[in-house]
C-alpha cells in the first residue's frame, strides 16, 4: 500500500527546508571569509550559533508538545521537522564551529549534539523496522491477551500435572514458577531467557514420557501439548517485550543527553559572553 | 357471585400506573390498582443495585402527585412505597390480567386466579418489560428459581444453572464466573443469537473451565433435593438424554413475550402489522375499545416522566376534566414566535392542515411530532441545509417556498412548496445531503428530528408509502436525469419498484440478462467479478449511486455480480422503461454512455492490476487491494461513514492515541489501539465507525445520540446510562464510564511526568461514551493528530478504493493536515 511515512510527511516538505538550510549555510560559509578566519566568534559564526541554539530549544520542546494534546496542528508535522532539522543542525553547528575543535566546553557541547542526532537516527532505524516485526509476532492478539493464556496454560498444565509421575510434576511446576518473561532491561533487549525453564521442561518431558504406564498416557500427551503451547507463548511474548524495550531504549540516550547537551550549550553561550 | 366493581381499574404498578392510583386516590374514585408482580414498579426494581435513575426530558414539569426526581434506585423505590403507604392505595400484588372483554356496560376483568373484576374505565400500564417468559415446567416456580439477576457479587461459591442462551442469559454467566460454577442451557444448536463480544467472552471462559454449557438442551423439571450438598436438581433433556445437574439456583432468561399479542387479545387494533407499532390512541390515551385507557411505555413513551404525567391525565380525563397535558405549555413555547395569538390546538389544526403528510396522523401522534420538532421561521434566501451536509433532520413546509439545487450551478434545479416535504433521501440513506435547500420566500418549517420520523414511519403505513414514492422519484431525478421533463420523471417513478437486499444478497449475477437499472438509496453494495476462477470485488458503491447501466447500454448479459455489502434498498427501473427514456433523451444517452466507457477502463485498471498482484507471489497477493476491500467490509466498514485504521507497519505502539483521547474526553478513551482485526498491516481498532444507520440510535431513550452536519454520531450530556447503545452497537465500540473533566497538565507536569491531581474518583453516574470524532476540537480528530508517525488515519470509505490502490487516495485520507 502507498502511504505516507514517518519521512515522506508532505511530499518531504521539511526535508527540502532542511536541504535548503545547509545549502544556504554552505554558500554563506564559503562566499564571506571572515578576517579572522572561521569560527564561532564571527559574524557568520553568531549567526549560525544563534540559529542552531534556537533550534535546539525547538527540537526539545517537541518532547513537550507531543504530550500536550490540546494543541492544534499534527504531532506528525513536529516529528518529520524534528527529524530533518535535527539532522541540519549538525551541519549548521560544524560550521558555527569553523571546525576548530579542541577539548573544552564547546566541543563538549557539540559531541553531546553529536550523541543526540545520532541516537536519533538509530530510534528512527528502529521506528522503520520493528513495527511491522512486531505485528508479524502479535498478529491480533495483544501482551495481555498472551499473558493471561499462559496463565490459564499454568493452571491445565498443574492440574493436569498432578495425576502424574513426580518428576514430570516437578518440572512442569518449575516451568511455570521459574520462567521469566522480562526480567530487567538486558533480558528484554536480548528477547530470551537463557536456560528457559520452559523450553528444558518441554526437552525433559519429551524424554520423561517413555515408560508412563499407559493409562497416563493420554493425559501425558495432553500435557505435552500444552506445555508446547505455553514455550510458544512465553516466546511470542519475549519477542513483544523485546521489541518495545528495543523501540524506547534508544530515547535512554535521547533524552539524558539532550539535557546534557543543553546544559552545555547554555555553558558555552555563557562562557562565550564571559570571555568577550 | 358478583364481580366486585370499580370505576376505574388501573393495571400495572409501574411509574405511570401508581400515578394513575395515587391520583385517583386524591380525586376519591373507587379505584383498584392491579400488579401481577409481589412488589411495585418492578422495571425498576430489577434495575442493577445502585444504578442511578434519571429524569428525562428535563424540560417537561412533572405534574402528579407522585414524587419523582433523579435519584439512585433504592431512592426512588422508597419514595415510591412510602406514597403508596401514605396514601393508602388500593392495590392487589400478585394479580395477574389474562383477560379484558368490552360488554355492553362496562369492561370486565379476569385474573390468572380466577377472580373477576368490573369496571367503567381500565387503564393499561404495564409497560413492555413485565412480560418476561417464565419456565413452565414442573418446579419451575421454585425460590431457588430467578428471571433477573441483580447483583452478581452476591452470589459465591454456589453452583448455578443458566437457562437460554441468548445475550442477558450469556451476559448473566458471566458476571458470575469466577466466583461461580455455572451451567448455561440452550434450547438452540449454538449461540449463534448472541453479540459476537459475548460469545468471545463465553469460549474464552469454557476454555479457562470457568462455565460450561449444554446445547439442545430444554430443562424438563426441577426438584427439591432433601438432603446433599445442592438444594435443588435440574432435569434437563440432552440429545443423548436427560442429564440431572444439582445445583444452588436456576437463573432464567427466556425473553419477554411481546406486548402486542396481548393487546390485541383484548380488542386493541394497531395501525400496522409492524411489531413495532404503536397502539391507536385518541388524545386522551382511550384506545380503540371504549373505556380501555394504554399509558407509559406501552403507548410509545418509554420514559418514566412521561409516564407519570400521564397516569395523572388519564384519571383527569376519565373523570371529565379537561386538563392541559403537561406538555402543552411546550408546545406553546415552540410556537411562541408563530401564530402566537392562537391556541396551541388552532396551530396544531392549522399545520396539520397544510401538510397533507402530516394528515395521515392521529392528534396524538401530532403532537409528539411536533414537540419533538422545531419550528424554523426562515427568511427569503437563507440555506436550510447544503449539499454534502449530514444532517438527517427531516423538514415539513407550513408555508412558504424553496429551492433545491442539485448540481454545482447556482441554478434551482427543483422547487418545493407549501404542504410538500423534503430531506426524505438523507433519511433513508442515513447519508450526506443529495442537494441545498434553501428559501425563496418567507417560510414556516418544521424541522424533525430522524428517530420522530423512523417511529412514525414505522406505526403510519401510508406514511411510509407516500415517502417511498417521494424519495423513488427524488433517487430518479437525482440520479440519472437531472434533464428528464417532469412527465417522463413520473411515469418512471410510478414504474420502479422499491427492492429490499439482506447483507450478502445478491442484486444480479455476473452473465444474468440485463433487468434494469438499480438506484441504491441505503446500503450498499460491492461490483465483484471472477478473474481466474476466485471472485474479486472491483467496485465498492454507496447509496446515492447506481449500478447495471453497463448491460443496458451494451445490450450484453451482466458483467460483474452485485451483491448487498449491508441491508440495502435499491430503486430498480426496469430494462424497457430505461431503454425507451434513453431512446428518447440523448442527453441521459451520451451521459450513460461516457459512463459506460469510464467504467470498462477502470475495470481493466482493476483487472490489469489483480493479475500483476496475483502473480506476484504471496506477499503481495495478501496486499491486493481488493482483497483489503474485502476484508474491510467483513468489518462493516460498509455501513460506516468514517472510521479510524491504524497501519501497523508504521504505528510504535506509543499509545499517544489513546492518550490523547482520554485526556480530553473526560479520562475514558474511546478508542482501543491493540484490539481489532488486522489484514495486510491495516488493524481496524475498536472505535465507532460513525454508521449510517446508526445501531446505536436505535433505542435511546432520552434521544441522547445524534448525529452533526459533518456525520459525527455523538452522545449528549442527556444520556441517562441505561446502556441500550452499548448492548445495540455491533462493533462494541460504546462504554459506560464516569466522566470528569480533565485538567490540562502544566508544563512542568509533562516534563516530569506528574499526572495532574483529579478530583478523588467519586463514583459518579456512569454514561455512555464513544468517539465523537474530536467535534468540538478545531483541528479533528486528535487520535490521527497526536500520532507522531501517521499511523492513525482515518478513511471515508466511499472512497475505500482508490485508498486501497493508488497515491490518489491520499486526498481522501483525513489525514492530520487535510482536517
Amino acid at each position: 500500500m502507498q502511504r505516507s511515512n514517518i519521512f515522506d510527511y508532505k511530499h518531504y516538505f521539511f526535508f527540502k527546508i532542511a536541504v535548503v538550510v545547509i545549502l544556504l549555510a554552505f554558500i554563506a560559509y564559503l562566499a564571506f571569509e571572515p578576517p579572522l578566519g572561521h569560527y564561532g566568534g564571527s559574524w557568520l559564526g553568531y549567526i549560525l550559533g544563534i540559529i542552531s541554539a534556537l533550534l535546539v530549544f525547538w527540537m526539545t520542546w517537541y518532547g513537550i508538545r507531543k504530550r500536550r494534546y490540546r494543541g492544534s496542528g499534527a504531532t506528525q508535522g513536529w516529528l518529520s521537522a524534528h527529524i530533518y532539522l535535527g539532522t541540519a543542525l549538525t551541519v549548521l553547528v560544524t560550521l558555527h564551529s569553523g571546525f576548530n575543535f579542541g577539548i573544552n566546553i564547546h566541543t563538549l557541547a557539540y559531541g553531546l549534539l553529536l550523541i543526540v542526532v545520532i541516537s536519533g537516527f538509530f530510534g528512527n532505524y528502529t521506528y522503520m523496522i520493528y513495527p511491522r516485526q512486531m505485528t508479524e509476532n502479535m498478529g491480533e492478539d495483544n501482551l495481555d491477551g498472551l499473558l493471561l493464556r499462559i496463565a490459564d496454560a499454568d493452571k491445565l498444565a498443574r492440574q493436569i500435572a498432578l495425576i502424574m509421575p513426580d518428576d514430570i510434576n516437578n518440572t512442569v511446576s518449575r516451568a511455570c514458577s521459574e520462567t521469566a518473561i522480562g526480567n530487567g532491561l538486558l533480558e528484554q533487549l536480548r528477547g530470551y531467557q537463557p536456560n528457559c525453564p520452559t523450553a528444558n521442561a518441554v526437552a525433559q518431558l519429551t524424554l520423561m514420557g517413555k515408560d508412563l504406564p499407559s493409562d497416563q498416557r493420554k493425559p501425558y500427551r495432553e500435557l505435552y501439548s500444552i506445555m508446547v503451547r505455553r514455550l510458544s507463548l512465553v516466546k511470542r511474548v519475549r519477542q513483544d517485550l523485546m521489541y518495545r524495550a528495543r523501540l524506547g531504549f534508544w530515547l535512554y540516550f535521547h533524552v539524558p543527553f539532550t539535557i546534557a547537551l543543553l546544559v552545555a550549550m547554555m555553558t558555552h553561550i555563557i562562557a562565550v559572553f564571559f570571555y568577550w | 357471585m358478583k364481580p366486585e366493581h370499580f370505576s376505574i381499574i388501573i393495571i400495572g404498578a409501574g411509574p405511570s400506573g401508581l400515578s394513575a392510583a395515587v391520583r385517583a386516590a386524591q380525586q376519591n374514585v373507587s379505584y383498584l390498582l392491579l400488579e401481577a408482580a409481589a412488589e411495585p414498579a418492578s422495571t425498576i426494581r430489577n434495575y442493577l443495585r445502585g444504578k442511578l435513575v434519571m429524569s428525562e426530558p428535563r424540560a417537561l414539569p412533572l405534574r402528579s402527585p407522585l414524587p419523582f426526581t433523579a435519584s439512585l434506585r433504592e431512592n426512588v423505590l422508597e419514595t415510591w412505597e412510602r406514597t403508596i403507604a401514605e396514601h393508602h392505595i388500593n392495590v392487589r400484588y400478585g394479580a395477574k390480567v389474562i383477560d379484558i372483554i368490552r360488554s355492553e356496560q362496562w369492561l370486565e376483568i379476569e385474573l390468572a386466579d380466577g377472580t373477576k373484576l368490573t369496571a367503567d374505565d381500565v387503564v393499561l400500564a404495564i409497560g413492555v418489560q413485565g412480560n418476561l417468559r417464565k419456565l413452565d415446567i414442573p418446579g419451575g416456580n421454585l425460590p431457588q428459581i430467578q428471571y433477573q439477576l441483580d447483583d452478581p457479587l452476591a452470589y459465591q461459591d454456589e453452583t448455578i444453572v443458566v437457562i437460554g442462551g441468548g445475550d442477558s442469559g450469556v451476559e448473566n454467566a458471566l458476571a458470575l464466573t469466577g466466583r461461580n460454577q455455572l451451567m448455561i442451557l440452550n434450547r438452540a444448536e449454538d449461540f449463534s443469537n448472541c453479540k459476537e463480544g459475548n460469545l468471545n467472552q463465553l469460549t474464552d471462559a469454557r476454555k479457562r473451565g470457568a462455565l460450561d454449557w449444554l446445547l439442545e438442551t430444554k430443562p424438563q423439571a426441577i426438584e427439591i433435593n432433601t438432603s446433599g450438598e445442592f438444594p435443588i436438581t435440574v432435569f434437563a433433556k440432552t440429545p443423548k438424554g436427560v442429564e440431572r445437574i444439582p445445583c444452588h439456583r436456576v437463573i432464567a432468561r427466556l425473553g419477554a413475550l411481546p406486548s402486542r399479542p396481548l393487546l390485541e387479545s383484548f380488542g386493541v387494533s394497531f395501525p400496522t402489522t409492524d411489531l413495532a407499532a404503536l397502539p391507536l390512541l385518541s388524545t386522551h390515551y382511550e384506545s380503540n375499545v371504549p373505556g380501555l385507557y394504554i399509558i407509559g411505555a406501552l403507548a410509545g413513551y418509554p420514559l418514566i416522566k412521561q409516564g407519570i404525567n400521564q397516569g395523572y391525565e388519564v384519571i383527569e380525563y376519565i373523570l371529565g376534566n379537561q386538563v392541559e397535558p403537561a406538555d402543552t405549555a411546550l408546545l406553546r413555547d415552540k410556537f411562541s414566535s408563530f401564530c402566537n395569538d392562537r391556541s396551541v390546538d388552532d396551530v396544531l389544526e392549522k399545520i396539520r392542515k397544510s401538510v397533507p403528510l402530516l394528515k395521515m396522523l392521529s392528534a396524538l401522534q401530532l403532537r409528539e411530532l411536533v414537540l419533538e420538532s422545531n419550528i424554523l421561521l426562515p427568511e427569503p434566501g437563507e440555506t436550510i441545509f447544503n449539499r454534502n451536509d449530514y444532517s438527517t433532520t427531516f423538514f415539513f413546509i407550513v408555508e412558504g417556498e424553496l429551492d433545491v439545487l442539485i448540481d454545482e450551478d447556482d441554478i434551482p434545479d427543483a422547487a418545493l412548496k407549501a404542504g410538500e416535504f423534503f430531506g426524505e433521501m438523507a433519511l433513508i440513506s442515513g447519508r450526506r445531503r443529495s442537494g441545498t435547500v434553501r428559501t425563496k420566500t418567507r417560510c414556516v418549517l418544521i424541522e424533525t428530528p430522524r428517530r420522530a420520523m423512523q417511529k412514525l414511519i414505522g406505526s403510519v403505513q401510508s406514511m411510509r408509502r407516500m415517502l417511498d414514492e417521494v424519495a423513488i422519484k427524488t433517487a430518479v431525478h437525482i440520479g440519472i436525469g437531472l434533464s428528464l421533463s417532469e412527465k417522463d420523471l413520473n411515469d418512471i417513478a410510478s414504474n420502479a419498484s422499491l427492492k429490499n437486499y439482506a447483507a450478502g444478497e445478491e442484486l444480479f449475477h455476473e452473465g444474468d440478462e440485463a433487468d434494469g437499472l438499480y438506484l441504491i438509496q441505503r446500503g450498499s453494495v460491492t461490483v465483484s467479478h471472477m478473474i481466474g476462477g476466485r471472485e474479486v470485488v472491483l467496485f465498492y458503491l454507496a447509496a446515492g449511486h447506481y449500478v447495471g447501466e453497463m448491460s443496458l447500454v451494451s445490450g450484453e448479459p451482466r458483467y460483474a455480480t452485485v451483491r448487498a455489502a449491508i441491508e440495502t434498498q435499491a430503486v430498480l427501473i426496469e430494462a424497457s422503461r430505461m431503454r425507451d427514456i434513453i431512446a428518447h433523451n440523448p442527453k441521459i444517452r451520451s451521459e450513460l454512455d461516457a459512463r459506460y466507457l469510464k467504467h470498462l477502463q477502470e475495470q481493466e485498471n482493476r483487472q490489469q492490476m489483480e493479475v500483476v498482484q496475483e502473480s506476484g507471489g504471496t506477499l503481495s497477493q495478501q496486499l491486493s487491494p481488493t482483497s483489503l476491500i474485502s476484508f474491510l467490509i467483513q468489518q462493516g466498514v460498509g455501513e460506516a461513514t468514517d472510521v479510524l485504521l491504524i497501519d501497523e507497519s508504521l504505528c510504535i505502539r506509543c499509545n499517544h492515541c489513546e492518550q490523547a483521547c482520554a485526556d480530553t474526553h473526560g479520562g475514558a478513551t474511546r478508542l482501543d489501539r491493540d484490539t481489532g482485526p488486522i489484514f495486510a498491516n491495516i488493524r481496524v481498532p475498536t472505535s465507532c465507525r460513525h454508521c449510517e444507520h446508526p445501531h446505536c440510535m436505535k433505542d435511546c431513550p432520552p434521544d441522547a445520540i445524534h448525529r452533526a452536519p459533518h456525520g459525527e454520531v455523538y452522545i449528549d450530556d442527556s444520556c441517562i446510562g441505561c446502556g441500550n447503545c452499548q448492548v445495540n452497537c455491533p462493533y462494541d465500540v460504546i462504554q459506560m464510564a464516569v466522566v470528569h473533566d480533565q485538567p490540562e497538565r502544566s508544563l512542568w507536569q509533562v516534563m516530569l511526568g506528574i499526572q495532574p491531581k483529579t478530583a478523588a474518583k467519586i463514583d459518579g453516574p456512569k454514561v455512555a461514551v464513544k468517539c465523537d470524532m474530536c467535534k468540538d476540537i478545531a483541528d479533528g480528530p486528535l487520535c490521527v493528530r497526536a500520532c507522531p508517525v501517521g499511523a492513525a488515519l482515518r478513511v471515508n470509505p466511499e472512497a475505500l478504493l482508490s485508498y486501497a490502490s493508488d497515491a490518489s487516495g491520499e486526498a481522501i485520507l483525513m489525514g492530520s493536515d487535510e482536517v
